[in-house]
């Protein structure tokens, strides 16, 4: 079953006369191993392939491939046409922008918030430390779909200011804005966790070296601890930047403004009774493939962050 | 920094008492200026916290007892329990959305949680490219829930590939259905496309558990002549326990707090056979702006997440 049927010491032990036997027993067992592998990546893929290839079909093709394995093959009448006629009827443009604006801000602004936060409650001696990291593990447990609907009310109250016929004013409400996405998703307590972890693994006499030349904690931060903490900034950045960018229920409820909205509210452009398919196919590819580019590139930082994201229990 | 001062007195002679003076109050002046700067240092993201994630909790509490608007001209009233007995006693689509998320969960829970401990042990194997698997298995975590409800919405229809492919798998034996839009198989069809999303997550939090699992224990097990599936039920799963709480635990917050895939594919329907309580809450507290009764439906959530992460202390507290 898992890796320990493999090679290991009693197999070397066998008879030498066994071995070709042996060696078609492994050969067997290896295909064993690819066969339910390979079943579970057909099932995993099919309808991502689908979604791809039907992006460059005609609506008319898309439905007549369907009950043919063409389904799934870039063949028939090809074309970029669906992609055309999502940026012609739809602002994808735009709602790309949105999104990348939103994302950018909340994981950069982000990092930087929770990581000195996190440099405070793991390296300095300070009055209220432990309270407050046991207030920010304790923050953990809530679900954003808990304080949702509150949190609309809250955001409608809140100031802001406006400029009107060149004056800055008080007004309230933050609904229909750039801030309402990126400002209430900029400190993250899972963050604030992630990097507190990591810095107490960093020596103590690191810091007190520095003390002794002078140097000021702030200095001691970015000179010292940043740079040797590229694995946490790394696993921070990537687990805040795909709720980012899949960001749905927050700006369905609190932007109705169409410029303003990110990809994934766009979307509801697609919402209606008898849909254009290979333009929906084509839209979700679009906003779709730079993620799933990002994640092939960073393949091996992506799932170890996500293992990292485990220790949480 | 008070730790040099503590290592000087106790050696105590006099000069040294004098230089441990002077330490001790540079480390005083040390540790006051430390103060200062983490103040400094953890105010931005206090701050944050506080005001959008404390005040909204406390708000939850506070405005589940009222009848506030979400825009209104009159403050919001003090209303007692009055959501809350509205909830249980008059309105059947809140009961229905509770118990649609309790199936829910009750189904995918196990279901989930066993698949990816499958796969996990699949991609654990010492074989070549299985890391290749790992990485395709992966491909749907990363992939927008938006994205993959809208799809799967395409796929599930009537004259869709769900039921081509059903219809070739089975040589036309099996009729396929409109399954989104008959209520007897919409919430299957949802919970299918869910584990579908996620497992991938909980494959990779399975297997971080197998890899801490030392080799050596696999050794002496095989010494003892242990075949495969008792090395699994006496070495590979005890040492999963403490993962297999977490992933649990994981599973089911995440199944509780079901929305995207109601939004997008079904809303709630047909006849209320999918509606799932934070459906339900966003429905009442944001499209129909009764935002007291959504931020009574929302605790109501709440208190049932905080029981599901009370059995989880519960649970890793027993082992120790």
């Amino acid at each position: 079953m898992s890796a320990t049927t493999t090679t290991g010491a009693p197999r070397r032990e066998a008879p030498r006369v066994r071995s070709a036997e042996a060696g078609r027993r492994g050969r067997r067992r290896k295909v064993l191993g690819y066969l339910p592998m390979v079943l579970l990546a057909l099932f995993f893929l099919f309808p991502l392939v689908f979604m791809f290839v039907s992006s460059l079909k005609p609506d008319a093709q898309i439905l007549g491939d369907i009950d043919s394995p063409q389904a799934f093959l870039p063949v028939g009448d090809i074309s970029t046409d669906n992609y055309v006629g999502v940026f012609e009827r739809v602002p994808v443009a735009r709602f790309l922008l949105n999104s990348v604006l939103v994302t950018v801000l909340i994981v950069g602004l982000g990092v930087i918030v929770n990581s000195m936060a996190g440099f405070a409650l793991s390296r300095l001696e300070w009055r209220g430390r432990k309270v407050l990291l046991t207030v920010i593990i304790a923050t953990l447990i809530v679900p954003f779909e808990t304080i949702a609907i509150p949190m609309v009310y809250w955001v409608s109250k809140l100031p802001t200011i406006v400029i009107e016929d060149g004056l800055p004013m008080y007004d309230f409400g933050w609904l229909n804005s750039y801030h309402v996405q990126i400002v209430p998703f900029i400190a993250n307590a899972f963050s604030i966790f992630l990097f507190t972890q990591y810095f107490s693994t960093i020596p103590k006499s690191f810091d007190e070296a520095a003390r002794i030349d002078g140097a000021g904690w702030f200095t001691i931060y970015r000179k010292i601890i940043v740079p040797l903490s590229g694995p946490a900034f790394a696993t921070v950045a990537i687990l805040t930047f795909l709720p980012a960018w899949n960001q749905y229920l927050w700006p369905l409820m609190v932007v109705q403004q169409e410029e303003l909205r990110p990809v994934m509210v766009g979307m509801q452009y697609f919402f209606q009774v008898n849909p254009a398919w290979g333009e929906v196919m084509a839209y979700t590819s679009l906003i779709t493939l730079p993620v799933l580019v990002m994640f092939l590139a960073f393949q091996r930082a992506f799932v170890s962050s996500i293992a990292s994201s485990g220790v949480k229990g | 920094m008070t730790v040099p001062t503590q290592q000087v007195e106790t050696h105590g002679l006099p000069l040294r008492e004098a230089r441990a003076g002077a330490r001790r109050r540079r480390a005083a002046r040390g540790a006051r200026e430390g103060n200062r700067s983490a103040y400094w240092m953890v105010a931005p993201a206090t701050v944050l916290l506080v005001l959008f994630l404390v005040v909204p909790v406390l708000l939850a509490f506070g405005l589940s007892f009222t009848n506030a608007r979400l825009i209104s001209p009159n403050p919001p009233r003090f209303v007692g329990l009055d959501n809350f007995v509205r909830a249980f006693t008059s309105d059947p689509t809140f009961v229905r959305s509770l118990v649609n998320t309790f199936v829910f969960a009750a189904v995918v829970v196990p279901l989930q949680a066993g698949l990816g401990l499958v796969m996990a042990i699949l991609v654990n194997q010492k074989l070549k490219g299985v890391t290749w698997f790992r990485v395709i298995f992966f491909v749907p975590v990363v992939t927008s829930i938006v994205v993959i409800s809208i799809l799967w919405d395409f796929m599930y229809q009537g004259d869709g590939l769900i039921n081509s492919m059903i219809d070739t798998i089975t040589f036309g034996a099996s009729q396929g259905t409109d399954w989104l839009g008959n209520p007897d198989t919409a919430l299957g069809a949802i919970i299918v496309l869910s584990i579908w999303q996620a497992v991938g997550f909980h494959m990779i939090i399975w297997l971080s558990g197998l890899q801490t699992i030392p080799e050596e224990l696999y050794e002496a097990a095989r010494m003892d002549g242990a075949n495969a599936w008792q090395q699994f039920k006496d070495v590979t799963w005890p040492g999963l326990r403490s993962t297999m709480v977490f992933i649990l635990v994981t599973i089911t917050i995440a199944a509780l707090g079901l929305f995207v895939q109601i939004d997008v594919m079904t809303q709630g329907g047909p006849r209320d056979s999918t509606t799932t309580l934070v459906y339900h809450a966003v429905r009442k507290g944001y499209r129909e702006q009764e935002t007291g009764y959504g931020a009574a439906i929302s605790l109501i959530f709440f208190v049932i997440v905080l029981v599901v992460a009370l059995i989880q202390r519960f649970l890793t507290r027993e082992k120790d």
